[in-house]
């Protein structure tokens, strides 16, 4: 069987790559890609440790077949940094302690965003259950909670 | 007694220093590294739980194109070597046996065979071409199945080791029996005025790390190997995939990932032995990584349990006696955390009457490994519970019995030795006055409060502390971080040179660059492995001295040491203090590089606890529950990073809350685990819990310079019981089982409700 020859849109630069045509977007990044920071956890959809945006919206890369990113645009944790300044929620996450292993911290962060590019000022309770797609085993999510709550106060003072 | 000290950096809470690589992705762990020539590896694995192999044909495996490798039970050597675990032991057989199956698979998920091959599409094709047969047997599917008569017997050589109880001799699941015991307990019930007993029953729960197992392994044609893999013990890994694979440990090099979670879950080998196996075989790369699936069949779990406890006590609340019987799942091979479950049970209280027995049965499911302050939870869900239902009949505060009955400095623990300086009085007068203590509750609401204890370990550690020519320093370990220990580790570094925190590179080294370090476990790296970072700090710094010495032509014992300053002796002619950079950059000309170095065995720890405040609101109608506010206090001897220690805290309380609601290992009858994944084995998520409040209370070790305690275990112990007491005052219902899953908790308001008040 050939593999498939997909072009795409990642981290603001474009990008092919070659994979089966049962490949996962996941593996196409991880394996294909060398973009490790996307985690995979579970392959099942339940972790949301692979957590990337698609087209803007927050899908898990392990439940995307590779070859639907043809034309598409990819957003991974490695796309958003800007030069030598972090995302205000990757600030955060380190100001908060609101890692430990770090294993579900890239998923967290990208689901994080999503969450702020659409709701710029969420509750407590709205940030809950927008993350209850994450697993994070090690902190009781509460400095997450705490870290995502604060970047979106910072992003609005410096948005107004 | 440690004398207070001034700290510049400890206590305070500077980021992480390998915090950047792991919120922008470059963090290397388990299943991101690829090597140049890299074959994917393919483990097959039982589909029955109890099943003698008969045969293995690899033929129409290792037929198909793209196989490079395929091993079975036959290519790894049976070994009897055990490695050292402090005073504990690893037994290899065992390993060995449930790395790969040699002549029966024990569990659903056993290994039995391995495949490497161009592609993972390929290997996993390949593996399904292997042909295996079995002899089904009748699986063990529990306690009562496996100490019942007529059992299955897993291991027919088994002989209960320990302590011999009633049922010793002949073929046996019951791996060994213990016994603990004070006083003269039939006279200490006698004395009571009150006796409550009860039966507990837990079912197997998994550590539940989000990352799978992962490695790459090779092997070159001289023997000489690496593994790259996630482990909380790189060298345990060394010792064991030498001995398992058949290599000489001094050619095995292991190279820690970062390591994304363990909690106990990653000490011991499943993947390393079969990859570097598969790479001798293949002389090329090997990369295994595991799927949740198998996580959930073949690793981790701790024990399913039944507990029975019997406590005794006066009208005033005194406890005056106690028995207990205990008997924890092991899996398939020999060594649950029964033990520890005994010692730990009793801790908090003055007890003068005791008897408890530990059972460690075999059952078919998968081989337990440590969890958490592993025995301790389960041990303390049984005595905490009773301990609730004595409060409650006597009427009295459960704190307030608690302290009543509270174990202090001096007293012996129920385990054996004498108690130093332990904070547990400190933390149920902090918790008595924390306002959640008195907080209003609301409808459908209930309060519970439990406290839980865990010894921590000590154990080797190694750190070199090396200064650079800038002023610079970089320190090494052998110890993985699991949840921000390089930053302790450099915090304590700078404390002792007086350099800037930023200062300090704090690494995690390989089995060659770094000297012998127990596992990252035990809680204890910040304890004893930070112990080493001072004392390899403080090395480096008398190095210092005496190279300021030199230069100022004066006996070493005349140089001060003040704020990261060399001192000169007073009258020194045309000598001024000098720094760490201004000593470091002159280190050519005073006699070469500055390596400080350290190496220690602590055969103790500063024991610990944690008391926690639950309140839960249930839903009558669902049996949902849902846990409202939750306040922990702990114990922690000196917090070096506080973020760090709530962050154990709030993590340990969030496991025991899924202990507590949701989480269990469902097997069918025929021993198959019917919900190995994420969607149905159920862990707490963020919507779940709220804000969990910590308390922070520092009774100083005095083991330690800073007076550390181990805090990463102790927080796990107590919610199992806080989060069913509250339930019990929420409902008037007393849970004996776990978990306390909807279904379980409405069948049982209806029973109450279905029940005639008595008049």
């Amino acid at each position: 069987m050939s593999k498939l020859h997909i072009e795409t849109t990642i981290n603001r630069e474009p990008a092919e790559f070659l994979c089966e045509p049962h490949e996962t977007v996941l593996s196409a990044l991880r394996n294909g890609l060398g973009l490790t920071g996307t985690k995979e956890g579970c392959a099942t959809g339940d972790c949301g440790a692979c957590s990337i945006l698609l087209d803007g919206r927050l899908v898990p890369a392990c439940l995307v077949l590779a070859p639907e990113a043809q034309g598409r645009t990819i957003t991974t944790i490695e796309g958003l940094s800007r030069g030598d300044a972090l995302h205000p929620l990757q600030q955060k996450f380190l100001e908060h302690a609101a890692l430990q292993c770090g294993i579900c911290t890239p998923g967290f962060i990208v689901a994080a965003k999503a969450l702020l590019d659409a709701t710029p000022e969420p509750s407590e309770e709205e940030t809950r259950y927008w993350l209850a797609g994450n697993l994070c085993r090690c902190t009781g999510y509460d400095k997450i909670v705490r870290a995502v709550l604060d970047a979106a106060s910072e992003m609005k003072g410096s948005a107004a | 007694m440690t004398a207070p000290r001034d700290f510049k950096y400890v206590g305070t809470r500077p980021i992480r220093h390998d915090g950047v690589d792991k919120v922008t992705g470059r963090a290397s762990y388990g299943a991101d590294a690829a090597w140049p020539g890299m074959l994917h590896g393919f483990v097959l694995r039982s589909p029955h739980a109890h099943a003698r192999i008969v045969s293995i044909d690899t033929g129409a495996a290792e037929a198909v194109p793209g196989v490079h490798a395929v091993i079975t039970g036959k290519d790894l050597p049976e070994t009897t070597a055990t490695i050292a675990l402090g005073e504990a032991a690893i037994d290899l057989r065992d390993i060995g046996d449930n790395v790969l199956a040699k002549t029966k698979t024990l569990y659903h998920g056993h290994a039995v065979a391995a495949v490497a091959a161009t592609t993972i599409d390929i290997a996993r094709e390949a593996a399904a071409a292997i042909e295996v047969v079995y002899d089904v047997l009748e699986p063990v599917t529990g306690i009562d199945r496996a100490l019942g008569a007529g059992a299955p017997i897993l291991h027919p050589a088994l002989v209960t080791k320990g302590a011999a109880g009633p049922d010793a001799g002949g073929p046996t699941n019951i791996a060994s029996r213990m016994e603990l015991k004070r006083g003269d307990v039939d006279a200490g019930f006698a004395e009571a005025d009150l006796v409550v007993e009860r039966e507990f029953r837990t079912p197997m729960v998994h550590q539940g790390y989000i990352e799978p197992h992962a490695c790459i392994a090779r092997c070159g044609e001289d023997g000489r190997a690496v593994v790259w893999c996630t482990t909380q013990g790189p060298f345990v890994v060394r010792d064991a995939c030498a001995a398992i694979v058949g290599l000489d440990p001094a050619n095995v090099k292991v190279v820690p990932s970062e390591i994304g979670g363990g909690f106990g879950g990653k000490i011991v080998v499943y993947l390393e032995p079969l990859a570097l196996a598969l790479a001798r075989k293949a002389r090329r790369p090997v990369k295994i990584v595991m799927g949740r699936d198998d996580v959930f069949r073949a690793t981790g779990p701790t024990s399913g349990s039944k507990v029975r406890v019997k406590l005794g006590a006066k009208r005033d609340g005194t406890i005056v006696a106690a028995s207990a019987s205990l008997w924890y799942e092991a899996g398939a091979y020999a060594g649950s955390p029964v033990g520890a479950g005994a010692m730990c049970m009793l801790a908090a209280y003055k007890v003068p009457n005791f008897f408890i027995e530990a059972y460690d049965v075999v059952v078919n499911k998968p081989k337990v490994a440590a969890y958490r302050a592993p025995g301790s939870p389960i041990a303390a869900f049984a005595v905490e519970s009773v301990v609730d239902e004595i409060a409650r009949e006597l009427k009295i505060d459960p704190i307030e019995l608690r302290l009543m009955n509270a174990n202090a400095e001096g007293d012996r623990a129920p385990y054996g030795p004498k108690y130093g300086p332990i904070g547990l009085a400190q933390i149920l007068e902090a918790a008595r006055a924390h306002p959640h203590w008195r907080a209003p509750l609301g409808a459908n609401q209930g309060r519970g409060f439990a406290v839980g204890f865990w010894f921590n370990a000590g154990m080797n550690s190694s750190a070199t502390v090396t200064l650079n020519s800038d002023g610079s320093a970089a320190v090494v370990t052998g110890n993985p971080d699991i949840g921000g220990t390089r930053a302790a580790q450099a915090m304590m570094a700078a404390e002792e040179l007086g350099i800037p925190v930023e200062r300090v590179r704090s690494n995690v080294g390989d089995t060659d660059g770094s000297g012998f370090t127990d596992v990252t476990g035990g809680s204890r790296v910040c304890y004893a492995t930070g112990m080493a970072v001072i004392r390899a700090a403080e090395d480096a710094r008398e190095q210092l001295r005496a190279r300021a010495a030199t230069i100022w032509n004066v006996s070493k014992d005349a140089v001060g040491w003040e704020n990261g300053r060399a001192i000169p002796p007073a009258g020194t002619e045309k000598a001024s203090p000098m720094t760490v950079a201004e000593l470091t950059a002159k280190m050519t000309q005073t006699g070469g590089p500055i390596v400080g170095r350290a190496s220690l065995y602590a055969p103790m720890a500063g024991p610990a606890f944690g008391a926690h405040i639950c309140d839960l609101e249930v839903d009558p109608e669902t049996g949902r529950s849902r846990i409202v506010r939750y306040t922990a206090f702990q114990d922690v001897g000196k917090a070096v990073h506080p973020s760090y220690v709530e962050g154990q805290m709030q993590g340990g309380v969030a496991q025991g809350i899924g202990w507590a609601l949701n989480e269990e290992y469902i097997y069918s009858a025929d021993g198959v685990m019917e919900n190995a994944g994420f969607l149905d084995y159920r862990m707490p998520v963020a919507s779940d819990l709220p804000m969990i409040e910590t308390v922070i209370v520092e009774v100083a070790n005095p083991l330690h310079p800073y007076g550390v305690r181990g805090v990463g275990e102790v927080p796990i112990v107590p919610p199992l019981a806080a989060v069913a007491n509250a339930m019990r005052d929420a409902t008037g219902i007393r849970f004996t089982e776990l978990p306390l899953s909807p279904p379980r908790v409405l069948e049982a308001i209806e029973a109450a409700a279905a029940v005639p008040v008595e008049a």
